[in-house]
């Protein structure tokens, strides 16, 4: 089942993030406040590595496991959606303490009012694909 | 097994982030916890409403398969791999919290004020997870991404858009931290 890897792939990070406490609202909120080196240790570290990688990947051009090239496709050039669409995700992010990978998670890990939050944020996808073609991008 | 049930220090979570990243990417896929919202819309037959619905969604099932282990991920951390610790937050922190209403922080993962049924069953505690949860969904697909995306996989692909999202995303996250919650909460 070529499924089962993305299932492992999935448990391992929500063991991840739980045990780093990333998925905590506490320590978001102790983030914004620069409280704590923490979650800028676990971002920081996290893309140092993974740039490392990505750059070992592409320079060893190692193929993927369907046997293609590893190449990755650039976001598109803007600034606005990117500066607009950054600052609401962090005005919710900042709220509700998750971001979509932790609200998964956190549902995993009992907290049932999360349905909540996961059913409004796909609300919110949804207003944003009907309105997409009158914002600015 | 003792140190798997205590918390994970920073230089051993970042670094198996950075793993889930490159296995995701060496198994022909990348990384991006957001996607899932829209293909969720999809699969509710938003397509009727909007061309940006209008796609394979079929091509995500792996993305979904991720979240249901994520989910399951979640249960199995707190069920087998933990020992109730505290989360052990900058005092500060914990006083600000108080300052703000909120008792016994890092006691629980996330505070009972705002996920508790009773908290949330009030006008304002709904519409505290309801508004928030729509802004994380409105926002994270206008600016094409969120922590996993734009953060973790983007930077990690020197990608300048990720960047401003970043920034974007320590815009809107301070501005409501450091304003907007006193705010809320203090009512």
């Amino acid at each position: 089942m070529k499924f089962v890897k993305f299932l492992l792939v999935g448990i391992f990070f929500g063991i991840v993030l739980v045990k780093s406490e990333a998925v905590s609202w506490y320590r978001i909120f102790e983030m914004f406040k620069f409280q704590s080196f923490h979650m800028y240790g676990i971002i920081g570290s996290a893309v140092f590595l993974g740039a490392l990688g990505i750059w070992l990947f592409k320079k060893l051009e190692v193929k993927n496991i369907e046997g293609t090239k590893i190449n990755l496709v650039p976001k598109e050039k803007s600034i606005l959606r990117y500066i607009l669409g950054g600052t609401i995700f962090g005005f919710g992010w900042a709220l509700a303490g998750a971001c979509p990978g932790p609200m998964y998670i956190l549902l995993g890990t009992g907290v049932t009012s999360m349905l909540l939050v996961i059913a409004a944020a796909i609300f919110g996808t949804f207003v944003y694909g009907v309105l997409k073609d009158k914002l600015p991008h | 097994m003792e140190f798997i049930q205590q918390p994970w220090p920073w230089y051993v979570s970042g670094p198996l982030i950075a793993m889930v990243m490159l296995m995701l990417v060496f198994f022909g896929k990348t990384f991006g916890m957001s996607s899932n919202l829209r293909t969720l819309c999809s699969i509710g037959g938003a397509g009727k409403y909007a061309d940006f619905f209008r796609f394979d969604w079929k091509a995500q099932k792996w993305n979904l398969t991720v979240v249901l282990g994520a989910i399951i991920g979640g249960f199995i951390a707190v069920q087998f791999l933990s020992n109730g610790s505290v989360i052990e937050l900058n005092p500060q922190t914990v006083s600000d919290l108080k300052a703000l209403g909120f008792e016994n922080a890092g006691a629980t993962l996330l505070p009972n004020e705002i996920y508790d049924w009773d908290s949330v069953l009030t006008l304002k505690g709904f519409s505290i997870l309801v508004i928030a949860g729509f802004l994380v969904g409105f926002g994270t697909r206008y600016g094409g991404g969120c922590t996993s995306g734009h953060a973790i996989s983007g930077l990690s692909n020197l990608q300048l858009p990720s960047l401003i999202a970043v920034i974007g995303f320590f815009i809107g996250g301070l501005i409501m931290t450091h304003f907007l919650l006193p705010l809320i909460f203090k009512i």
